[in-house]
Formats: C-alpha cells, sequence, structure tokens
C-alpha cells in the first residue's frame, strides 16, 4: 500500500504547478486548465485521506467537486468563446479595458 | 415636553419639504419663523418651570426612546434641560429667531427663498439637539447636522465656484476636527463605561486619576473636535471663507450658534477637563492666542464681513480662555452677550451690504451714518459693546474674562488677553468708521439705490440692540455671592470653580484698577482708530503734501502722525497682513491641500497597481497567501 | 443489505427548508415557462421571481423561533440562518425590482437572468444555512457560477464580458485555495462537518498541527476573496465596473453578506471562535482592505468603481468586528452587513437608473446638477452617501458606532483609530458626489433619469430603512445579538 505521505506529496506538487500555471501562462484556455488541476490536486488529497482514515466523507466530497469543476467548466467555456467572439483573442494580457 | 423643541424646527423642515412648494413665499416665511418662534416660547416656558424648582433639582430629562442598548452601552434620544442648556437652548431660539425674522427681509428677492429656510430650519434642528442632548452620541448627532447644514448655507449659492469652495472648506476642516471629537468619545465610553452625561461625570473623578494620560488624552481630542467649529487655532480657516454664504447665515451660524458649539461643549464636560490640568492649559494658551492672532489679522481686513468673521474667531478666543482659566460662567455669560451683539453686527453689514447693492469692501463705503440712520445707531452700539465699553454688554463679560485670567495667576494669558482688547476696539471701530463716517466713498450706482432697509430687518436689529445694552446686566461685577447669572449656573458648575473662588479673593481695590485698565485700554484703541481714520486725510494726501515741501511748518503736527504710521500703524497692518497671505494662506490652507495632495498621490500609485491584467491580479493574490504562511511560519 | 433510511423530516423542517426549495423550483419553474413564449414586454419573469423569495422569506419567518439540525447536521436552521436567509431574500428582492426596468433598457431582459440571480441567492442561502464544509463548498459555487454569468450577461459588450472573464479565472483560482484548504481540515480532523470538527478539537487540540493550520488559512483565503479583502480584492473594481449595474448591486450586498456569513459559521463553530493566530492577521488584513479601499476611491471618476472600492473598505470595517471575536463581534459583524446591504444597494440603485434607453451614465460628474432637476434623486443619493461616510443620523453611522465600540471593548484601540481615520478619509470622495449632485452644472448633455415604478419602490424601501436604522437601530441589534445567541 502506498504510503499516505507519497499521495499528499503528490497532491502538493500538483496544486503547485496549477499555481505556477496560472502565473505565467497568458491563454485563459491553458490558466483555466491549470486551475482544474489545482481542484484535482485537492481531490488527489481528499481520496488519499479518506483512503488513510477508512471513512466516505472525502470520496463523496470528490464528486461533489468533480460536479461543480464540470458546471465550472460549461460556464468557463461559454465566457472564452464569447470572449474570443468579441475580441478574437483568449491571451489575457491583451485583454485589459477595465483598470485602475 | 423638551423633545417639542428641537421637533418644531424639523417639523417645518418636513412641511416645507411636502407643502412647501404650494405655500407660496409668505408661507414659507411665516412656517419656518413661526416653527423656531414657537420653539422660543416652548424654551422659554421650560426654562421658567425650570427656574421654579429648587436649586438642586434642576435637571430635567425627557428620553423620547431607546435608540440603541447594547449590554453595558447604551444610547437614548434624550434631552436635558438644567441651567447651561437652558441658557444655550433660549439664546439658539430666540437669535435664531430673529435672524429667521431678519431673513425674509434679506432673502426677499432671493430665487432660492424656500430652499433657503428649509436648511435654516435643518440647522436650527441640529442646533438644538446639539446642545439639549443628555448624551454624547445624540450630541454628536447634531455636532455633526450643524456641520453639513453650513456646508450646505454656506455654499448656499453654489453657482459661485468660491461660495462651493467655501462650503467643502468648511466641511473638511469640521471633519478633522471630528476625528478628535469621535476618539475622545470612544476613549471616555471605553474607560467611563457610559456616554451619558450624568454617568459619565459621575463615575469621572473615581475611574480618572487627576492629570492622568487617559484623560488628558481623551479632553485633548475633545478639544481638537472645538477648536474645528468654534474655528480655533490651527483649524479656523475656514470660517472667514464661510462668509461666502448669504450674510443671515453668518450672523447664525458663524456668530450665534454653531461656533459656540465648541465653547458649550469645554463648559458641558468641565468635569472631565477640571481632571486634566494640562488640557486645561492647553485650552487657555489657544484661545488667548487665538484671539490675539485673529484680532491682529482683523486689523487689515478691507471687506466688512471678513473683519466681522475674524472679530468672531477672536471672540471665541475669550471664551476658550476663560474656559482654559476654570472660569465656565464667564466663558458661557461671553458666548451669550456675543450672541447678541455678534449676531447684531452681522445683521447690521447685511443691512449696510443690501443697503449698497450687494457691497461689500469697506474703502467704497463711508458716511453712511445720515443715511441709513436705523442701521448706523444699532451698529454703534454693537461696536461699542463689542470693545467693552461700559454699560454695554460685551463689557460685563469681557472683563469678567479678564480678571478671572487675572486672578488665576496666568498672567501671560491675561496679558495677552488686554492686547486682544486693544486690537478689538481698534478694528472695530475702524469698520465703523469707515462705514459710517467720513466723506462718501461710493460707487455711483450705489449711491443711486441706496436705502434704509425694510421693517423686517429693523425691527430684529433693533431687538438685538436692545439686548445688547441689557444684556450684561445680569452679570454686573463685584457682588456678593456672585452675580444672577453666575449664581443661575452654579448648579452646573457648583464646585468646579475654583478660579471663581479665587476671583473673590482679588481685593476690590485691585478689581476695580481691572475694571478701569480694560475701560482705558478699550478706549485707547477706539482713540487710535478714530485718530488714524477719520482725522487723517490718508496716506497719500500727506505724502504729495510733505514732498511739495509746502506747509512745512505744519510738519511736526504731521510727524506725529508718520512716527506711528511708519512705526505702529504700518508695522501693524504689515504684520496683520503677512499673517494673512502667509499663515493663514500658505500655511493652514497648505496644510490642509497637502494632506489632500499626499492621499491623492497615494490613491495614483495604488491605482497602477490596479493593472486590469488577471496575471497581476492572480500574483497579488499568490502574495497574499505566502504571506500569510510565512507569516505563520515565523511563529 | 441494509436499505437506506429515508431521512426523517418533521413538518418543521418543511417549513425550515422551505426557502430552499422555494428557490429550487422557482428557478426551474422559470426556465420551464420559457416553453411557453411570453409576451415581448411581459413583466412575468420578475414577478414569478418576487413571488419565489416572497415565498422563501414567509416560509423562512414561520418557522423564525425553531433550532433544527437537517440531514445529519449539515443543514442547520437557527437564528443565524434566519437572519441571512432574509437578509439574502430582501436583497435579491430589491435587485429584481432595480433590475425590472434595467434589464429591458440594456436589452438583457431574459428569463435566465431572474433564473440565475434566484440560483445565486439560493446559493448565499446554503452557504449561511450550512454546517458541513461541503455543504458550504457547493453553496458557494452555485453563487459564483450564478454571478460568473450574470457579470457577463451583456454578452456583446465588451466589459460586461471581460468582467465576466476576470471574476471568472479569479474566482475558481480563489476556489482552488478554498478547497484545498478543506482538503487539509479534513486531513487534520477527519470530518468535514463543522460540529464534529469542533467535537474533535476540543478533545484534542490541534492548534498546532501544521496541516489543520495552513487548511485554515487556506479557507480564510478563499473567503477573504468573496468579501473582498485586501490582497485578494483585485478582481472587485473590474468586476463590479464591466457588470449589469443591476448585477453589481445585487453581488456587492449578496456575495459579501454570503462570504461573512459562511466565515463567521466556520470561525465560531468549528474553530470555536475566531482562532488566536488569525487574530494579527485579521487586523492586518482589516487595516489593508480598509486604508486601500478608501484611499484608491479617492480618485476615482466613474461612479460604480468608487463604490465598488468603498465596497472593499466596508468589508474592512467588518473585519474589525470580526477581529474583536465572540459573540458581540459577530452580531456587530451582522448589524453592519445588514445595514451596508441596504445603503450599498440604494447607491448603486440610483445608478442604474441614470440615463435612457440604452445609454448608461456612471460618472461622478454625470451627476451634476442633478440634485434640483431630479430632488428624490438627489435626496437619495445624498442620504446612501451620508450613511456609507458613516455620519448620523444614519444607519452607516450606528453601525460604525456598534463595530467600533465592540472593538474598543475588545482592547483594538490600534484598529479603531485607524477605522476613524479611515471613515474621514472615506468623506472624501463620498463628498464628491453630493458636491456633483447640488453644486456642479452639467457639461454636455444633462443626465436623464429613467423613472420606472419598480425601481421607484426599490429606492424608497432602502432609503427608508437606511433612515430607520439610523433613527431606531435597537430593534435590528437584538435581532442580529439574538440570531448570533443560537450560534454559540
Amino acid at each position: 500500500m502506498i504510503p499516505i505521505s507519497w499521495s499528499l506529496a503528490l497532491s502538493a506538487v500538483l496544486f503547485v504547478i496549477g499555481v505556477i500555471g496560472v502565473l505565467v501562462r497568458r491563454n485563459a484556455l491553458v490558466i483555466f486548465m491549470s486551475i482544474e488541476l489545482m481542484l484535482n490536486a485537492a481531490n488527489l488529497a481528499f481520496v488519499a485521506f479518506s483512503r488513510d482514515m477508512q471513512s466516505l466523507d472525502g470520496q463523496v466530497f470528490v464528486f461533489f467537486v468533480m460536479t461543480v469543476a464540470a458546471a465550472e467548466v460549461a460556464v468557463g467555456l461559454a465566457i472564452i468563446v464569447n470572449m474570443f467572439r468579441l475580441r478574437e483573442t483568449v491571451f489575457v494580457d491583451e485583454i485589459n479595458l477595465l483598470k485602475g | 415636553m423638551l423633545w417639542l423643541i428641537p421637533a418644531l424646527p424639523l417639523a417645518a423642515v418636513l412641511l416645507n419639504l411636502l407643502v412647501g412648494g404650494r405655500l407660496g413665499r409668505k408661507g414659507v416665511g411665516w412656517l419656518a419663523c413661526g416653527a423656531v418662534g414657537l420653539a422660543f416660547l416652548v424654551a422659554l416656558r421650560a426654562v421658567l418651570r425650570l427656574a421654579a424648582l429648587p436649586e438642586a433639582q434642576r435637571t430635567v430629562t425627557d428620553t423620547v426612546y431607546t435608540w440603541m442598548r447594547v449590554g453595558d452601552f447604551s444610547a437614548d434620544v434624550s434631552f436635558l434641560l438644567d441651567p447651561l442648556s437652558a441658557v444655550m437652548a433660549l439664546v439658539v431660539t430666540g437669535v435664531g429667531f430673529l435672524i429667521h425674522v431678519y431673513s425674509t427681509g434679506y432673502m426677499a428677492h432671493d430665487a432660492s427663498y424656500r430652499r433657503f429656510f428649509l436648511y435654516l430650519n435643518l440647522f436650527m434642528f441640529a442646533m438644538l439637539t446639539l446642545v439639549m442632548a443628555d448624551n454624547f452620541l445624540l450630541m454628536f448627532v447634531g455636532w455633526e447636522g450643524v456641520g453639513l447644514c453650513s456646508y450646505l448655507l454656506i455654499g448656499f449659492w453654489y453657482t459661485r465656484p468660491s461660495a462651493a469652495e467655501a462650503g467643502k472648506k468648511a466641511f473638511i476642516v469640521n471633519r478633522i476636527g471630528d476625528v478628535g471629537f469621535i476618539l475622545g468619545m470612544l476613549i471616555l465610553f471605553a474607560w467611563g463605561g457610559s456616554l451619558n452625561y450624568a454617568r459619565l461625570f459621575a463615575v469621572a473623578p473615581h475611574v480618572f486619576a487627576v492629570g492622568s494620560t487617559v484623560i488628558t488624552t481623551a479632553t485633548l481630542l475633545l478639544f481638537l473636535g472645538a477648536t474645528g467649529k468654534s474655528a480655533q487655532l490651527p483649524l479656523y480657516t475656514w470660517l472667514p471663507d464661510a462668509m461666502e454664504g448669504p450674510t443671515p447665515v453668518s450672523a447664525l451660524i458663524h456668530a450665534a450658534t454653531m461656533v459656540t458649539a465648541g465653547v458649550y461643549m469645554v463648559a458641558r464636560t468641565h468635569v472631565l477637563f477640571q481632571l486634566a490640568p494640562v488640557s486645561l492649559q492647553t485650552v487657555a494658551w489657544i484661545g488667548a492666542a487665538t484671539a490675539v492672532f485673529a484680532a491682529s489679522i482683523g486689523l487689515a481686513q478691507n471687506d466688512i464681513k471678513r473683519v466681522l468673521a475674524y472679530s468672531t474667531v477672536s471672540q471665541l478666543g475669550y471664551m476658550f480662555m476663560a474656559c482654559g482659566v476654570g472660569a465656565f460662567t464667564a466663558g458661557i455669560f461671553h458666548l451669550m452677550t456675543h450672541a447678541f451683539f455678534k449676531a447684531l453686527l452681522f445683521l447690521g453689514a447685511g443691512s449696510v451690504i443690501h443697503a449698497l447693492s450687494d457691497e461689500q469692501d469697506l474703502r467704497r463705503m463711508g458716511g453712511l451714518a445720515p443715511r441709513l440712520p436705523w442701521t448706523h445707531a444699532t451698529m454703534l452700539v454693537a461696536t461699542l459693546a463689542i470693545a467693552g465699553i461700559p454699560p454695554f454688554a460685551g463689557f460685563f463679560s469681557k472683563d469678567e474674562i479678564l480678571s478671572s485670567a487675572f486672578a488665576s495667576g496666568n498672567t501671560a494669558v491675561w496679558i495677552l488677553g488686554l492686547a486682544g482688547v486693544v486690537m478689538t476696539a481698534f478694528y472695530m471701530f475702524r469698520l465703523y468708521i469707515l462705514a459710517f463716517r467720513g466723506q462718501p466713498r461710493l460707487s455711483h450706482e450705489a449711491e443711486h439705490h441706496l436705502h434704509e432697509s425694510p421693517p423686517s430687518m429693523i425691527v430684529p436689529l433693533a431687538v438685538l440692540a436692545a439686548l445688547s445694552v441689557l444684556g450684561g446686566l445680569v452679570g454686573p461685577p463685584m457682588q456678593e455671592g456672585g452675580h444672577a447669572f453666575a449664581r443661575w449656573l452654579a448648579p452646573v458648575f457648583a464646585g468646579g470653580e475654583h478660579a471663581a473662588a479665587a476671583h473673590h479673593a482679588v481685593p476690590m481695590a485691585v478689581e476695580w484698577g481691572l475694571i478701569a485698565l480694560s475701560v482705558v485700554v478699550a478706549l485707547a484703541g477706539i482713540g487710535l482708530a478714530f485718530r488714524v481714520y477719520l482725522q487723517d486725510p490718508g496716506a497719500a494726501t500727506r505724502l504729495r503734501e510733505r514732498l511739495s515741501g509746502l506747509h512745512r511748518t505744519l510738519l511736526h503736527k504731521y510727524w506725529v502722525d508718520e512716527l506711528y504710521d511708519a512705526t505702529a500703524v504700518r508695522f501693524v497692518h504689515g504684520t496683520a497682513r503677512s499673517f494673512w497671505r502667509f499663515w493663514d494662506t500658505k500655511v493652514v490652507d497648505g496644510a490642509v491641500n497637502g494632506v489632500g495632495y499626499v492621499f491623492e498621490g497615494f490613491s495614483a500609485v495604488l491605482r497602477l497597481f490596479q493593472t486590469g491584467f488577471v496575471g497581476t491580479y492572480a500574483l497579488f493574490f499568490t502574495l497574499g497567501v505566502a504571506a500569510l504562511f510565512l507569516h505563520l511560519l515565523r511563529h | 443489505m441494509t436499505p437506506v433510511p429515508a431521512p426523517q423530516l418533521i413538518a418543521l423542517d418543511w417549513w425550515a427548508l422551505g426557502a430552499v426549495i422555494a428557490l429550487s423550483a422557482g428557478a426551474m419553474l422559470l426556465l420551464l415557462l420559457e416553453f411557453v413564449p411570453a409576451k415581448p414586454g411581459s413583466s412575468r419573469a420578475a414577478v414569478l421571481s418576487l413571488l419565489t423569495l416572497a415565498i422563501s422569506a414567509a416560509a423562512v419567518f414561520v418557522a423564525r423561533d425553531a433550532r433544527r439540525s437537517i440531514f445529519d447536521g449539515m443543514f442547520v436552521h437557527d437564528g443565524f440562518t434566519v437572519f441571512f436567509t432574509l437578509l439574502f431574500c430582501a436583497i435579491g428582492a430589491v435587485s429584481v425590482l432595480l433590475s425590472w426596468d434595467y434589464v429591458r433598457r440594456t436589452g438583457i431582459h431574459h428569463a435566465e437572468y431572474y433564473v440565475l440571480l434566484l440560483c445565486a441567492t439560493l446559493g448565499m442561502i446554503v452557504m449561511a444555512a450550512s454546517n458541513d464544509l461541503i455543504t458550504i463548498f457547493v453553496g458557494l459555487e452555485l453563487m459564483s457560477l450564478g454571478l460568473y454569468v450574470l457579470v457577463g450577461f451583456r454578452r456583446a459588450h465588451l466589459e460586461s464580458n471581460e468582467a465576466a472573464l476576470k471574476y471568472f479565472l479569479l474566482g475558481a483560482f480563489a476556489s482552488g485555495f478554498l478547497l484545498y484548504g478543506i482538503a487539509l481540515l479534513y486531513g487534520a480532523t477527519g470530518t468535514t462537518s463543522l460540529t464534529r470538527m469542533a467535537a474533535f478539537l476540543s478533545e484534542s487540540p490541534l492548534r498546532g498541527n501544521p496541516m489543520f493550520v495552513a487548511g485554515g488559512l487556506l479557507l480564510l483565503t478563499g473567503f477573504a476573496f468573496k468579501v473582498a479583502a485586501v490582497p485578494f480584492h483585485m478582481w472587485t473594481p473590474d468586476a463590479y465596473d464591466g457588470a449589469p449595474t443591476s448585477v453589481t448591486a445585487f453581488m456587492s450586498a449578496g456575495a459579501k453578506a454570503a462570504g461573512f456569513a459562511a466565515l463567521l459559521r466556520v470561525g465560531l463553530t468549528a474553530l470555536g471562535g475566531m482562532p488566536a493566530e488569525w487574530g494579527p492577521i485579521l487586523s492586518a488584513i482589516a487595516i489593508l482592505t480598509m486604508t486601500v479601499g478608501n484611499v484608491t476611491a479617492l480618485l476615482q471618476t466613474n461612479l460604480k468603481r468608487m463604490l465598488a472600492y468603498s465596497s472593499i473598505a466596508h468589508a474592512g470595517y467588518i473585519l474589525v468586528a470580526l477581529v474583536a471575536g465572540g459573540r458581540d463581534g459577530a452580531s456587530a459583524a451582522l448589524f453592519y452587513l445588514a445595514v451596508y446591504s441596504f445603503m450599498n444597494l440604494g447607491a448603486f440603485g440610483i445608478v442604474t437608473m441614470l440615463g435612457r434607453g440604452r445609454e448608461e451614465r456612471v460618472l461622478v460628474s454625470d451627476l451634476a446638477g442633478l440634485g434640483f432637476r431630479q430632488p428624490l434623486v438627489g435626496l437619495a443619493m445624498t442620504v446612501f452617501m451620508i450613511s456609507l461616510g458613516g455620519i448620523p443620523p444614519t444607519a452607516g453611522f450606528m453601525g460604525k458606532v456598534y463595530v467600533f465600540k465592540v472593538a474598543l471593548g475588545a482592547g483594538l484601540v490600534p484598529l479603531v483609530i485607524i477605522g476613524v481615520l479611515n471613515s474621514v478619509v472615506s468623506v472624501f470622495y463620498y463628498l464628491r458626489v453630493t458636491v456633483a449632485l447640488y453644486m456642479q452644472e452639467p457639461q454636455g448633455e444633462p443626465t436623464e433619469v429613467s423613472w420606472a415604478a419598480p425601481a421607484v419602490v426599490a429606492l424608497l424601501v432602502t432609503l427608508a430603512l437606511t433612515l430607520w436604522w439610523g433613527i431606531q437601530a435597537h430593534d435590528l441589534l437584538l435581532e442580529a445579538q439574538r440570531s448570533v445567541m443560537g450560534l454559540l
């Protein structure tokens, strides 16, 4: 059996990769994928804890998160697609009408 | 029934808002004056009832409802009538009523007649709440209310940029003072456990050690609030600018009511101030310094209303001086007499301005005495009163302040006060002479329209003149056991008047000497004014005559004039001007503006962070999280 | 194999769940009704939304004195829930009234607009009523997803779309942190239920456990984002500025209150009062939030952006109450939230009314001279500005008095001084609005006002409450205190 610390370490690494991805990438889609990575890092942590503690709560939570993430994808993609239609770009560093 | 006194003007405001449009000009005027007049009558009745009570029980409270109550904290909408608030309520409603009546004449041709009385009544409501509240929180409501109304009234002619600017300045400077008030109030609550006067003052001597840091800080903060509202150094600059408002507003707000709020507050909290000798000293010194400083600026002003504005600042300084040396009765006494004669002066000035078709420059007046007999007579009474000539009202109160200062042993403050008396007498008679005596220097147009004001304006002037003559008689000096006014206020200031006790320690002869001295000093100022402005045909003429070499035999006569023109007058004028030019417009305004610029600079810098890029925002978010974790790691 | 036991619900529970059920049903009904096309000018959706909100509020009101724990403690019905449910329903109703005419003018009059508004309200209620991190998360996402779409509802409008994109990306980013925090808390305590977490903590003090502390902090970050606390506030001005103004009004009041509701419940129930190590952190955030919000607002010329920064600053004042902690701090926060919601709704409400047709007027200078041409608008706006600035006799003043009083009671003198100074600074920009209203002449075309009966009703309600709670704050205070009692 894989010790919990390994799964947790992987989850932490995934989370940090996600955060860095959000910070350094310019493409809204890729940023969004990085955010999904963060959510999945959390999911991994939930599952690992759940397994370690022999409790179902964490696994149930993961289902909720996945559902919510799916809804988020629907909304997010809609916004990004609409942005592409209006401005023909999905690069976030070209989008700053609102500032100050 | 006490609640009726502030409620009447408020009711007039609401009625004016709802049906004012249908009432017409006359109706609006009647409504506004009627409400304030009625409030005066109600106040009078309440005060008479109060006077009928035995001395120890002269405190009536009227709780309307509980505003908020949280555990140990409670604030009621509750009004208090004791001898101190009785004086204030009568002065505010009485003088306020006269000014309302006067305004019906003065503002008769203004397009925004209704709006004017709306603001005026709203102001009366706020002011009466301020003086009749029985706790700090309600007082603060009135305090902010008068600030807001003064902003509206000063900026009444908002189409003039200077008026709008002045309104804003008044509000902002007052807000700076308010910081002090709020913080002082919060400290008092945190340590004293209550904001109710009676409860707080009862526990204060047990909670606060005499001279402890807490009470000193709290009272100094309260005093900061008072300097803002009562236009003392360094927060006085809004008052001269506030002359942009209509003249009745200046009379009401900047002479009789709002500016006295600070003095009233200090007198009301005298229990606390007496626990903090340092604060009292500060009050005395700021008061004395302001009295002299503002008077010296008043010497060189040419706008009739600005002279009066600086004079107000200076007279308020006297009131604080009195409070500072522990003579609270004298301070309130002067507050009352000042309300009479300064309202009269402003209204008289308004009558002059009205008569001259809005001319305010003293250099284009002169010789008005025969043309405006009523205005002239009443103005003369007021000028004598403010100069401190017996038996006019100002003499009694000012003399009491000066002798209290002398008796308190604070000689430097007393000397400053005396110096202020000379200057006051001088600049007031300068105003009087330039306006009413000598040769007319009117513009052709003003000359053409010159007319005495209508009865609605003259009658209030006459009433106020009578009060300026008789008002001081309630407090003649050297009465066994204090004069009538002091006895009336005794229940409030009981036990606190250590200066009053000391006052009687001064021998009779010294007392007479002090009185004589202050009268002589005032007369000297008046004489100087007559000499310089009436007998002297003007510096330009003199200069020409001297240079032409004619009348050299008369030279030595001019020598005297030249001497004091070159030394005294020119020096004083120069200093006064530089005070005004430099200190007033550069330092104080500069400081106020500077603070503004600094904040706007910060604002501009902070806006730079808001780049509009999602990446930046996410970065700051992450940095925030990182900072939180770093903080945790360090602990 | 044992059958899953059916949940045991007594009659009272149905009332308690009434708000949630009514809102879900209302939202679905609205969607289904789209099969029956309405007439072009029909107000069907708005009327139905109002009805739904009224029913929700009524249901909760019927069961207002009960205290029930439903669904194995995931959903609790107590004073706190009742307070916030009523508040959210009121915010929703006022927002519907404000939207009524505004959505027609701006061409976003679709039933979906109201559906999303109801869903977001539902999310807020779930956030406040949840006693479990799972449901809090679901409620938060329900609210956020609704708001993302609402912010970008003017699809053809560049600013609206940009605002939605920024709000969405950053919101999802913050959700990631929040979720990871929940995972860590779950790992540290073995449960997501707040009550069980509290029980677990009282048995074995975990305060030093890094996993627990880190989880708590990440959770705090997630909520700080929702309430727009510095430095997690940067989305606020852009999102508020770009969103349709009626949506801005709704989210500025609702989302902030919901964030604070969840934060308060987690802090007070699970962590047994705000953890001590949060004290300095919360104070620092409070100071930053007040100062950055107020100072940045000074130079704003756009009314919506100015109010956005002002709403950031107000979050700071509420955080001061949270730092004070305990029952008093919580009730001060509740009181302030209620007061803030209505004065802010009113201020944004006036912005929704400015301009005719498609034209929107959102600059401070657009208000020039409006005070005399439209006395009601001028008076109302002045009252809202005075109240936001914390000047008596308005509700905003009472809110500040109470918050600062509580903070002083907890010995937070420096925080109070900074708060008072901040409230003075804030007057400068609030005053600019009244100066524009009464002391400036319009440059160019004077602003027209779109009068519509629903918006006027909303305006009068918010105006009346702002004044009433300033004159008579006692009842609301008692309510706030009572609702906090059930929590502790």
